[in-house]
């Protein structure tokens, strides 16, 4: 097909097109991320692991795996009930819903962070009587948990709406009239229609919520060592002129996406034929 | 034995169903005729209990179906689009309502094979056992939807426009073979369909409905004999509508009388089928516009006095003898004409 001469673009044409994608994707991708690697190890590979192994350093990763192992599993459950919920029945403030689930993507992180500090720092509304119980939210680290999970909150239930939608209820009811009960029915039919959808939102979700930065700045009141995640780890470091652990640890996130990045094409590859199918990604 | 007691079901504004009463008989095969948005895939539904009804009582053999779960009905439900569980093979398929049954009636693994082996032979998918749902033709998906919902052993049948997704050919092979299957198994079956073809070849019982209403129940011929109500009529095959007007207890329909025992002196509105119009030799009743040969017939496309325009359709030979040509003006004989009061 694709040699058809009445459709086949001129040789140039497509020569240009793929060179300027590959010298953007150089500029603004490659080059970076080789930056970054090479500032990590300018001074050797014993200065990067001695940087990575520092104490804080070890901390603030640590406490991005903590926040991540929290929010993930948190918005899985989220995304997937707001995602049913939405596809499978109609009810009053549908439309509202879905645009609250797109909310953290059209509000600047800092703002969320701002928000949790107005509603449970020591001048907030809740404030005092937090105080009172001795729970502290802000500048610790359910702070931290808190924002992360709200600026990650679409990511699953974005990628599940659309599928689910698409998918119906029909299988649904057939389990239904088969006999299968609510618990048996998510389990044995809805989940499995849609875990690639579900993967992929797990996936950036992840990405997300261990690389989120503004909104965390604002909430984590930067104590090193208790309630540094890696990208704040990564900014003091930097401003301490610590350009080796800074990019040591960065280079950690970097590896992060090209991770996931690369568990999404692997992915996508094992099971091009079952997507290819279903006309999605 | 199913009653449905004065069932009503809106949708906002829209009224699927409205006051509607019917019994449906163990053991017959069942249509529910009507066109789109006449309230039938709405009731279906309800006896399935994938919907609820706003008003009204459905018994399933003496027990109020609003008590029982969808679930607790034992009732088989073959969807419009099929809803193959698309991650599975027809094997668990077939097998899923066995797997999910709870408590002394669980089958074992065995067990379970040996419904699933039997189902297939029964839809005639035995090789397919291994396959998953894209991978089958229409028809095969079809019967592996069928063979889904008889291994709960339903007490009731219910099938949502079982052939509307399939080509002609195989549609009317299905149909035989569903017939026969419904027969064979003692089933009682309920099936939506808008195809009146499919209604009467294939039901012990048609129940024609039309705007969330049962226009009639009856059997395939009594309900083309005698249809009930202008809808009917017209809903059953084609139909020409004409006026009359009503004197005495006979009907004057164009050039030609017909009884209309029941219905008030006045005007009227009477219904000719095409094939029920004879051309006959020497008559001045119609002018011929057009003539499409259809296969073994020839349907006339007519003006009868007054501009009215009418069809008629009469078989080769008749129009071979009569040497009809366009434009010809010619004698009309109707062979049996429906009267029913003005709307």
């Amino acid at each position: 097909m694709s040699n058809h001469p009445a459709i086949r673009d001129p040789a140039w044409v497509r020569v240009a097109l793929i060179a300027a994608a590959l010298a953007f994707l150089g500029l603004f991708l490659v080059l970076p991320l080789a930056a970054v690697l090479a500032e990590a190890l300018r001074k050797g590979l014993d200065s990067y692991a001695r940087a990575l192994a520092a104490p804080d350093t070890l901390a603030a990763i640590r406490l991005t795996l903590l926040v991540a192992a929290i929010a993930v599993p948190v918005n899985v459950v989220f995304g997937l009930s707001a995602s049913w919920a939405i596809a499978k029945f109609d009810f009053r403030g549908k439309a509202l819903l879905v645009s609250f689930i797109d909310l953290p993507f059209s509000v600047s992180p800092v703002i969320s962070g701002l928000i949790y500090v107005l509603l449970f720092g020591a001048q907030g509304v809740l404030g005092p009587w937090l105080a009172e119980h001795d729970v502290k939210i802000v500048f610790a680290i359910p702070g931290i948990v808190l924002a992360t999970i709200f600026v990650t909150f679409p990511f699953v239930a974005r990628e599940l709406i659309p599928l689910m939608e698409e998918q119906g209820r029909d299988e649904e009811e057939a389990a239904l009239t088969l006999g299968a009960g609510g618990l048996r029915t998510l389990w044995s039919v809805t989940l499995p229609n849609v875990k690639w959808g579900l993967l992929y939102g797990v996936l950036l979700c992840n990405a997300r919520a261990m690389g989120e930065f503004g909104a965390v700045s604002v909430v984590s009141g930067h104590i090193r060592g208790l309630t540094n995640t890696m990208p704040l780890h990564v900014e003091i470091l930097y401003n301490e002129y610590d350009f080796v652990g800074a990019f040591a640890v960065a280079s950690l996130l970097a590896l992060l996406a090209l991770v996931t990045l690369g568990a999404k094409s692997a992915l996508e590859w094992v099971h091009r034929d079952q997507l290819a199918a279903t006309r999605r990604h | 034995m199913i009653d449905i007691s004065n069932l009503s079901k809106r949708f906002g504004a829209f009224a699927a169903l409205d006051d509607v009463s019917l019994r449906i008989t163990p053991g017959k095969l069942v249509a529910l005729l009507g066109p789109s948005g006449s309230g039938k895939t709405t009731l279906l539904r309800i006896l399935a209990g994938l919907d609820h009804a706003d008003g009204g009582a459905v018994q399933l053999n003496g027990l109020d179906a609003g008590t029982l779960k969808t679930r607790d009905r034992r009732v088989g439900f073959v969807f419009q689009h099929y809803a193959l569980f698309r991650h599975m093979s027809v094997a668990d398929n077939v097998a899923f309502g066995l797997k999910v049954k709870k408590g002394p009636d669980k089958p074992n693994k065995a067990q379970i094979a040996e419904t699933v082996g039997q189902l297939l032979d029964l839809v005639q998918l035995t090789g397919l056992a291994g396959r998953y749902p894209q991978q089958l033709s229409g028809g095969q998906r079809q019967r592996v939807a069928l063979a889904r919902a008889l291994a709960v052993e339903p007490r009731l049948l219910l099938l949502d426009e079982p052939f509307g997704a399939l080509d002609a050919q195989v549609r009317k092979d299905l149909r035989r073979w569903l017939r026969r299957l419904h027969d064979d198994m003692g089933l009682t079956s309920v099936f939506v369909t808008h195809d009146q073809e499919e209604a009467l070849e294939l039901a012990d019982e048609v129940v024609v409905m039309n705007k969330g209403r049962v226009e009639q129940v009856g059997s395939p011929a009594d309900i083309y004999d005698n249809p009930a109500t202008p809808f009917v009529f017209q809903f059953l095959g084609n139909a020409n509508r004409l006026d009359a007007v009503v004197r005495g207890g006979r009907a004057l329909v164009g050039p030609w009388t017909a009884d209309a025992p029941d219905i008030a002196d006045g005007p009227a509105v009477a219904f000719v089928r095409p094939h029920d119009l004879d051309v006959v030799p020497g008559g001045d009743h119609a002018i011929i516009r057009h003539q499409v040969v259809l296969g073994p017939t020839v349907r006339l496309d007519l003006v009868l006095d007054d501009d009215i325009t009418a069809e008629a359709i009469i078989d080769r030979e008749s129009h071979a003898r009569l040497n009809l040509r366009t434009g010809d003006r010619i004698g009309l004989q109707a062979r049996r004409i429906a009267v029913f009061a003005a709307p």
